[in-house]
């Protein structure tokens, strides 16, 4: 029987935009992730994507409800172990890249073993590593806004997988790029999850993409739909 | 290994913003650039007036008559309170009765006479001088190094005879410079309607003095020297009674404490003036005058300091101000490297050493700064000298405080964010 990576059990998250306007965006879902899988979630804008996508990536806490990370509980957890969970676990990738600007590609994809604390030399094999997984070796010293939008995306995938997270958090990870480089991009996650079994929680609202995945689930009006 | 990439980063963040960071530097280049500039010329000016008080004699103590008034005693005037009559000066039975009290203490004493202001003049040339009237004790007392002939003897002063030293300016002036020539020769000094002749026997060492050089306006050529005459001429000349004076120069025998030996000299003499309503007898030793100038100096420095200070504030507040324009420019870069697992400690890190750089390099360029100024001022001084090496580490240390003190805010407010909303931020 495989391992779970993700278990949410009765997810809630209300907001308080000052007493007594409580906003409830999730209402209390279940959630199980099995190691290896390629799922995505698929919504429409205002169905609470963005929330589940921050409890996920263990930036914020649920409510009520509880939610193991690969073992561990997030719902208790404080900031700094948070921050830890993040920096070893998740590995993000966004719909507009949020690389750093000023530090080149290399040093992008490196932070996340600097907050980890692995030492320099081991860092920098590493990130040169995982930049010819994404096959952008040749890029090592190009600053953000020297490369296109597909490379970017693709230093931000290395970035993400620079601390072997248990899953890959991509959110509308080809939203901004044009088809034939949003194409590439998803081949990466492909091979990934193939050859590496990478955990990937995909979060788009464009079902082609989501077609292609293992699994597919819908997000309406905060609960979750298997499909 | 955290914290190179921080430096790394902020370093390069200074590159990529020159102008900003100069311009938030200014303040820190400014105070602590005038900190150790002044106190650089501080130390020059204290160095030359100790100096020059040494060179007139470390042994001597200035025996002046002044004022018994509260207010003349307060502020420590000297001279001129008040008319001085014939009964309230010193005289030479009040110094024989001295020496004759302390023979193992007061060395020598050499009373003078001010004469006021002369010119030599001989055809088109002219040379300024100083009438001195003295005695044969003063010139070894007060250190005058003669480059030729010889000092004023007792049989001059008893004989007055008209002889003089005269320095090595007024012969540059009148004989080109020849100091052997000079020997011998007669002068005519000038002062007001009367003429004297004179003949040197002594030329003394000339040497610029830097208060002196301050104060007047007038050029090398006119600057006025000292000349030195029987200071039974000079009482001719000023119509004062001969054997009374005002101001006397005495020395304390070698190895004994001045400050002692002038305690001894005042209470001496101040029996005599036990009934004087309006005078009393001050001495003051080379020792005491150079702790009054380093007291001096001392209270300059603190008051320096207090408006250095100020102006690090100012500085400090202005590095506060540029951080927090800088958090809320990076609040997206602040969410993006908590995303990827930065503690909110290490955010704050990063921009506490941000600041400590801009601090540090301010620090640095201001240390350069003053030093420029530190040694152009003390140049013109004529005592050229650099800042003490623990004024620069003091300076240096100072620097990075302010980094860590006024950085600290902003970094935390930079570390308090929250991920979400920063990485939403526009």
């Amino acid at each position: 029987m495989p391992n779970n990576i993700i278990q949410m059990r009765d997810i809630v998250k209300r907001f308080y935009i000052g007493k007594p306007n409580e906003l409830e965006i999730l209402h209390g879902f279940n959630l199980v992730v099995p190691q290896g899988e390629f799922l995505s979630i698929v919504g429409a804008s205002g169905s609470g994507k963005s929330t589940l996508m921050n409890l996920l990536g263990a930036l914020d806490r649920p409510t009520t409800g509880s939610y193991l990370l690969d073992g561990t509980a997030i719902e208790q957890a404080k900031d700094t172990e948070l921050s830890a969970i993040r920096c070893r676990k998740v590995g993000f990738v966004f719909q507009n890249f949020n690389l750093i600007p000023r530090i080149n590609a290399l040093k992008n994809v490196e932070l996340p073993m600097m907050y980890s604390g692995m030492g320099q030399r081991a860092r920098t094999q590493k990130a040169k590593e995982l930049m010819k997984l994404v096959e952008m070796d040749d890029r090592l010293d190009h600053q953000p806004n020297e490369l296109s939008g597909g490379q970017k995306q693709r230093v931000a995938i290395a970035r993400a997988m620079a601390n072997d997270p248990a899953i890959i958090l991509a959110d509308e990870p080809t939203g901004a790029l044009d088809s034939k480089t949003g194409r590439l991009v998803m081949d990466i996650f492909h091979t990934l999850n193939r050859e590496q079994g990478k955990t990937i929680v995909l979060i788009t609202h464009n079902r082609e993409l989501a077609a292609e995945t293992d699994r597919r689930i819908t997000m309406r009006d905060g609960m979750l739909y298997e499909q | 290994m955290e914290i190179r990439e921080n430096l790394r980063l902020a370093l390069e963040g200074l590159r990529a913003n020159k102008m900003r960071a100069l311009l938030t530097m200014l303040g820190i280049i400014i105070g602590i650039g005038s900190v150790i500039g002044i106190l650089t010329v501080g130390n020059g000016l204290s160095g030359s007036i100790t100096g020059q008080l040494s060179d007139l004699g470390a042994n001597n103590i200035q025996v002046y008559l002044r004022g018994k008034g509260s207010a003349q005693e307060m502020m420590g005037l000297s001279v001129g309170a008040g008319s001085m009559e014939d009964g309230d000066l010193l005289s030479d039975e009040m110094f024989d009765a001295l020496m004759a009290r302390y023979p193992d203490e007061v060395a020598s004493i050499a009373p003078i006479e001010l004469a006021g202001s002369a010119q030599v003049k001989e055809g088109k040339l002219y040379a300024n001088v100083s009438l001195y009237g003295v005695n044969a004790s003063y010139i070894p007392t007060m250190n005058v190094e003669l480059l030729a002939g010889r000092a004023l003897r007792d049989k001059d002063i008893v004989g007055m005879r008209n002889v003089c030293v005269v320095s090595e300016k007024l012969v540059n002036n009148m004989f080109g410079g020849d100091i052997w020539a000079a020997l011998g020769q007669e002068i005519q000094l000038y002062q007001k309607d009367s003429v004297f002749t004179y003949v040197i026997v002594g030329v003394s060492k000339y040497e610029a003095s830097v208060m002196a050089g301050m104060m007047s306006t007038a050029s090398e050529k006119d600057m006025s020297t000292e000349l030195y005459l029987p200071i039974t001429n000079a009482q001719r000349i000023t119509g004062h009674t001969p054997g009374l004076h005002e101001m006397v120069i005495m020395s304390a025998v070698e190895g004994l404490d001045g400050r002692d030996v002038a305690t001894h000299i005042e209470n001496f003499l101040n029996r005599y003036y036990k009934n004087n309503d309006d005078f009393m007898v001050q001495a003051m030793s080379m020792e005491s005058m150079m702790d009054m100038v380093s007291s001096v100096m001392g209270t300059l420095s603190i008051a320096i300091s207090v408006i250095a200070g100020i102006s690090l504030l100012v500085g400090g507040i202005g590095v506060m101000n540029i951080l927090l324009v800088s958090v809320t420019e990076r609040t997206r870069e602040i969410g993006i490297r908590k995303a990827l697992g930065a503690t909110n400690g290490n955010i704050r890190f990063q921009f506490v050493t941000e600041s400590v750089i801009i601090c540090v390099v301010g620090g640095v360029l201001g240390i350069l700064f003053g030093t420029g100024l530190g040694l152009l001022g003390s140049s013109l001084l004529g005592e050229l000298c650099g800042p003490t090496l623990s004024s620069i580490f003091l300076a240096f240390g100072f620097s990075m405080a302010i980094g860590v003190f006024f950085g600290y805010y902003p970094a935390n407010k930079a570390a308090s964010l929250d991920p979400i909303d920063a990485l939403r931020y526009e």
